[in-house]
């Protein structure tokens, strides 16, 4: 234990509370972008995929990390108390620096679709780089979410996992002290 | 984790010993050669119920005793060593204080001397006294058995 090991959450139960709810609004509004706080994350995570680790993740998660992102995994281990797991087909949650192959993640069976893997993934920053047009539950009408940072095919990696719906992995996509989440049931077009 | 079974050992007694010292005495100790060190929260601290497990026999299955309350909490001092320690109880001033401890002693071993042989001395004693009180009251039963042979 020779690194310098940083805290978590400032406190603990409101903080968490707070970013649950930015992660429901955002998850209930796709593309919809909110904020944490409380929180100073280790590099090379966000603070906002910290945030998301720190509510989301427990025992009970198993967690597949980047190896990129190997740097946090003293800090993701001794907070949140997850297991990291190597194999993506077993993990619950997975925290990549970009975004990873979906179809290795699990994507749930139609008996219960609820154990599908949630992706955390960082990307550069919203608001610049290419525009997607959502649509789906929870979308009165089509809304544009800006994004730097997504591969250049996403748009057909995210038809793949759409189509297996009830099946499919739900994206979680932090930047700085924001985030904005992308579930399985929304429709993504190019712009 | 550096942690090897030479380095265990120690830290596993010095521990035993700053868990059950109030926070009063942990704290007298900390200050006898100066102001407390600075030190930053890691986590906690923070309050809880542990499960307290057994075996029957020693060597049976193992069953759940019940539940007790543990307080944890984890600092990093100036040097960047953290210190965890998880105390019986709920207070909350001697799980942090004990942490710190613990990070000073990762540090420097030598004031194993210094800091934790008062605390253990004042316990063996604590002890002897609990000890030597009951013992005044002992029955001998050696007359019953004096009166049958």
């Amino acid at each position: 234990m020779n690194a310098r090991l940083d805290a978590g959450f400032a406190d603990p139960v409101h903080d968490a509370q707070t970013c649950f709810r930015a992660v429901l609004d955002a998850m209930s509004h796709p593309g919809r972008i909110t904020s944490v706080s409380g929180v100073t994350a280790p590099a090379p995570l966000s603070n906002a995929a910290a945030a998301v680790l720190l509510t989301l993740a427990d025992h009970e998660t198993p967690l597949w990390l980047d190896p990129d992102a190997r740097a946090a995994r003293e800090w993701i281990e001794f907070h949140c108390g997850t297991a990291i797991v190597t194999n993506q087909e077993a993990c619950a949650f997975a925290l990549a620096l970009s975004l990873p192959a979906l179809d290795r993640l699990p994507a749930g069976t139609h008996e219960s679709p609820e154990t599908s893997a949630t992706v955390i993934c960082q990307v550069s920053g919203f608001g610049t780089g290419r525009a997607f047009r959502l649509s789906g539950p929870g979308l009165r009408e089509p809304t544009l979410l800006t994004v730097n940072g997504l591969p250049r095919d996403f748009v057909s990696i995210w038809r793949r996992n759409h189509a297996m719906f009830p099946r499919g992995i739900d994206l979680i996509l932090c930047a700085g002290d924001r985030l904005t989440a992308l579930p399985r049931t929304v429709t993504i077009e190019e712009v | 984790m550096n942690d090897t079974v030479s380095s265990t050992q120690p830290r596993q007694h010095w521990m035993s010993i700053l868990a059950r010292a109030p926070a009063e005495s942990i704290e007298a100790a900390l200050t006898r050669d100066g102001p407390l060190p600075v030190w930053t929260r890691v986590r906690g601290p923070e309050t809880g119920l542990v499960m307290v497990r057994g075996r029957a026999g020693g060597s049976g299955s193992p069953f759940n005793l019940g539940e007790m309350t543990v307080t944890r909490c984890t600092v990093r001092i100036a040097s960047g060593t953290a210190g965890h320690a998880y105390v019986a109880g709920r207070d909350e001033r001697q799980a942090e204080l004990a942490a710190v401890a613990d990070a000073m002693l990762q540090d420097d071993a030598r004031g194993v001397e210094t800091l934790v042989a008062p605390l253990a001395e004042a316990q063996a004693a604590q002890r002897r006294a609990r000890a030597e009180k009951a013992a005044a009251t002992r029955v001998e039963f050696f007359a019953m058995r004096t009166m049958r042979s």
